[in-house]
């Protein structure tokens, strides 16, 4: 059975995504922070920070243990602040870089590692955001967070692509979530106006995207990040 | 020990050889990297993520070969395989 990796899984578009493919027959083994409070077939839920080296090399060798592979990661744990940069504390800067970049980069490794011993045609997705392209002003630590996660995505494509595993990323719009519950209405409806299609994204547009560079016949796309919204 | 780990090395070497259709010769005097050395970059990578899961697979726990002292080393662990065996047995030998 094809196993999918997907992180921060206990509530929002994670577990969104773990329903999802756990639904279409893929084994799901899910990570974050806290329990899940809730249960599914073909899913098994892990406790962990996804920055904590150790604890991430101890899942992959659980996980290789038990499954012999992984088929597809998507690398979705990710967390943001809004504040101004005059008023945000380093301590933010340090805990927003250590789970958007240094999660997504040890998740990758591990993964692009057990793909590749295991033969299989890995796909990797990464969590990029329109706040980086828009530029938004009050998300500086998260905008360059996730510019750090486009970098990624696009050198891994190239260091992984003799190992057959594809490395793309996803760059969604505003979605009704806990990510985005302390911003302003007003800030909120300003940022919607400056996208193609002015309206809030859906799990749905999400995993549609994700579905593209899921699939087999997506073995040329590599390296792309896809912004939903038309920003 | 160190044996043991030289054995699982010279394993991941084996099996190694036979998923890349290459024919490096399996000992410890084998040169990696270098000069009339055996392996391209990525074959080495490959054959460390091999190690590494030999490594796993015998003694049970997680290993990293590539940490930053194995890359600060003046004489780099992926030199011969006799190197890359020592240093994996004194990794397993540091308290965790």
């Amino acid at each position: 059975m094809k196993v999918m990796l997907i992180t921060g899984t206990r509530k929002g578009i994670g577990r969104h995504l773990a329903e999802r493919y756990a639904a279409q027959g893929w084994h799901v083994v899910g990570v974050s922070r806290g329990k899940a409070d809730w249960k599914l077939d073909g899913y098994e839920h892990h406790e962990l920070d996804v920055a904590d080296e150790k604890a991430v090399k101890q899942l992959f060798l659980d996980v290789r243990k038990t499954h012999g592979r992984v088929d597809a990661l998507v690398n979705n744990a990710g967390i943001a602040s809004m504040n101004h940069v005059l008023l945000t504390p380093l301590a933010t800067m340090q805990s927003i870089f250590a789970t958007n970049v240094f999660g997504t980069f040890l998740f990758c490794r591990e993964a692009a590692r057990l793909m590749s011993s295991a033969k299989v045609k890995g796909r990797i997705v990464n969590f990029a955001t329109v706040a980086t392209p828009l530029k938004l002003e009050g998300e500086a630590a998260y905008a360059a967070s996730k510019a750090a996660v486009v970098s990624l995505t696009e050198v891994l494509a190239r260091e992984l692509a003799p190992l057959s595993i594809t490395v793309n990323a996803v760059g969604p719009t505003p979605i009704e979530t806990d990510l985005i519950r302390s911003v302003p209405k007003a800030k909120m409806d300003a940022l919607i106006a400056r996208q193609a299609v002015p309206r809030m994204g859906t799990m749905d547009d999400v995993s549609n995207v994700i579905d593209f560079f899921l699939r087999e016949e997506s073995d040329f796309i590599t390296g792309q990040v896809v912004y939903l919204g038309g920003v | 020990m160190a044996a043991d780990v030289t054995r699982a090395v010279l394993d991941a070497l084996t099996e190694f050889n036979a998923a890349e259709g290459t024919s490096v010769p399996v000992s410890p005097d084998t040169v990696l990297l270098g000069e009339g050395g055996a392996l391209d970059s990525l074959g080495l990578v490959r054959l460390v993520m091999a190690v590494e899961h030999k490594i796993e697979d015998a003694f049970g726990v997680p290993v990293s070969l590539t940490d930053e002292k194995a890359m600060s080393q003046r004489n780099s662990p992926f030199r011969s395989v006799g190197a890359l065996a020592e240093y994996a047995a004194a990794l397993l030998a540091e308290p965790r």
